[in-house]
């Protein structure tokens, strides 16, 4: 899968999930301190992620994913396709 | 000292019949009936397959959609009408008033059964894992009162009250306690439900509760009429803003009405079944009225409870001449349950809203489909149109599962 497909991917669901504006999401935000998530719109977040990518994250990877990069990062490395 | 006076000032409803308060009293009056097929499941299993849904009913003009994902439905038809109530009542900007005088007090009969059902579908096929973090505060109850406070800033008393189908009646009397105590000058207060699932209809099905007249919908619940079979489930919410009368007069507030009294009681009877003799209902009655310290000879209309269940009606019936004697022949009693269908903990709110509208504009809201009266239940029970009437003071009805009884008294300012 290419990064690229990955990025639109995940900063789609990321727009689903905060409510926020698909071109305002940039590689480096962080979920919480720029796109306005608490820590329960976190952990629903990861969820939506392992469903799209038909994963599953644990949680002490999960706290490690603070930014669209990050999530980016992790999808990349450990989802099959 | 006099008590504190509690009055009117604000009114929402998200209904079968309308979801803003000029349409929905409009249809009332007109008699159209919200009733239909249930379009939320596919209940051809079900031996009642009609329900009053709200239709047309767009959250996102109330809340954004990501707030919205974090409630059940019944959260989303509370929000609304109180939305509606507050905007009505101008409290919005809770800056313009002490707003640790301002409460909420918004309940459910059963709350957040809808996505409970569907979560418990998710965690049976994906394990723990697919349980969201929203997923309580989703569902439970106190969430409509808890989420309005947070939208406005009220920080006076928040809670809810559970009591089955006299939910929104006792939330409303409580509150209006709670201005004549003294603990608020304001509260926004009724009841809100939305459970058209499977579970729902099942339970009450089994519980023989509910009208399986499937074929014509509109026609299904028919208080009083001889060939009444059950309620039919209804869902929406019904909201007022209470207000103490001063409070409400030095702001130029417009005043609907007087919420002049409340009574309770237990029938201390059976969990489903009214008690025969009326006693419980008629009690209930008694204590509203003295407490509003009304003359019987003011009360000129009744709301009843009127579900159309063969039981209850009768029993309704009984208690209201119990409690009036010969007064009961000369009063106006109408069941805008054969319009809206049962909302259950919200019945009370909406009842409340068409109740103060009825003192308002002077005009008895008809019961539909009252084609051949029982002859058990021979009372004045507006067949058919509305009626042009002086109604100087109103009564409401709410009876519920347990046998918990609430009556709220309105009176024309």
């Amino acid at each position: 899968m290419e990064i690229a497909e990955i990025e639109q991917r995940i900063k789609k669901i990321v727009a689903e999930q905060l409510g926020v504006n698909e071109a305002e999401i940039k590689n480096e935000s962080s979920f919480v301190n720029d796109l306005g998530a608490d820590s329960l719109d976190t952990v629903e977040l990861v969820m939506a992620l392992e469903e799209e990518f038909e994963c599953e994250i644990p949680d002490e990877q999960a706290e490690k994913i603070n930014t669209v990069q990050e999530a980016i990062d992790y999808v990349a490395s450990n989802a099959s396709q | 000292m006099s008590k504190r006076k509690v009055v009117i000032t604000g009114l929402g409803i998200i209904s079968p019949v309308g979801n803003a308060v000029s349409d929905a009293w409009e249809n009332i009056i007109a008699g159209k009936s919200g009733i239909t097929r249930i379009t939320r499941f596919d209940a051809s299993n079900f031996s009642s397959q009609i329900a009053g849904e709200v239709k047309e009913f767009d959250i996102t003009q109330y809340i954004s959609a990501k707030e919205a994902r974090r409630m059940d439905i019944f959260i989303h038809y509370g929000m609304a009408a109180a939305i509606q109530a507050v905007r009505d009542a101008e409290i919005e900007d809770a800056s313009k008033f002490d707003a640790e005088r301002i409460g909420v007090n918004i309940g459910s009969g059963i709350g957040g059964l809808p996505m409970i059902e569907t979560t418990d579908a998710a965690y049976h096929a994906g394990g723990p894992r697919k349980i969201s973090p929203f997923f309580i505060p989703s569902t439970i109850i106190n969430m409509v009162a808890g989420n309005l406070s947070i939208m406005y800033g009220y920080k006076g008393p928040n809670l809810a009250i559970v009591t089955a189908c006299t939910t929104a009646t006792h939330s409303i009397g409580n509150s209006a306690r709670m201005i004549e105590y003294g603990d608020a000058d304001i509260m926004i207060c009724g009841g809100t439900e939305s459970c058209i699932t499977p579970l729902t209809v099942g339970g009450f099905s089994a519980a023989r509760a509910l009208s399986s007249s499937n074929d014509d919908p509109a026609a299904a619940s028919r208080p009083w009429d001889i060939k009444r079979d059950g309620f039919v489930l209804g869902e929406g919410a019904g909201i007022l803003v209470l207000e103490e009368m001063e409070h409400a007069r030095q702001r130029g507030a417009r005043i609907y009405a007087e919420l002049a009294g409340f009574g309770m009681s237990a029938d201390a009877h059976h969990m489903t079944a009214p008690c025969e003799d009326g006693e419980g209902a008629a009690r209930c009655m008694t204590n509203a009225l003295a407490n509003a310290r009304v003359n019987v000879d003011e009360l000129h209309y009744i709301n009843a409870h009127g579900t159309s269940t063969p039981l209850g009606d009768i029993a309704e019936t009984i208690a209201v001449k119990r409690c009036f004697g010969e007064r009961a022949k000369h009063l106006a009693i109408s069941s805008t349950k054969s319009m809206t269908g049962h909302l259950l903990g919200a019945a009370g709110g909406v009842e409340a809203v068409l109740s103060t509208l009825a003192v308002f504009h002077q005009v008895a809201p008809p019961t539909i489909n009252l084609d051949h009266p029982d002859p058990e239940c021979d009372l004045d029970y507006i067949p058919h149109e509305a009626r042009e009437m002086k109604i100087n003071v109103a009564l409401s009805n709410s009876f519920g599962f347990g046998g918990t009884n609430g009556t709220l008294v309105f009176r024309k300012v």
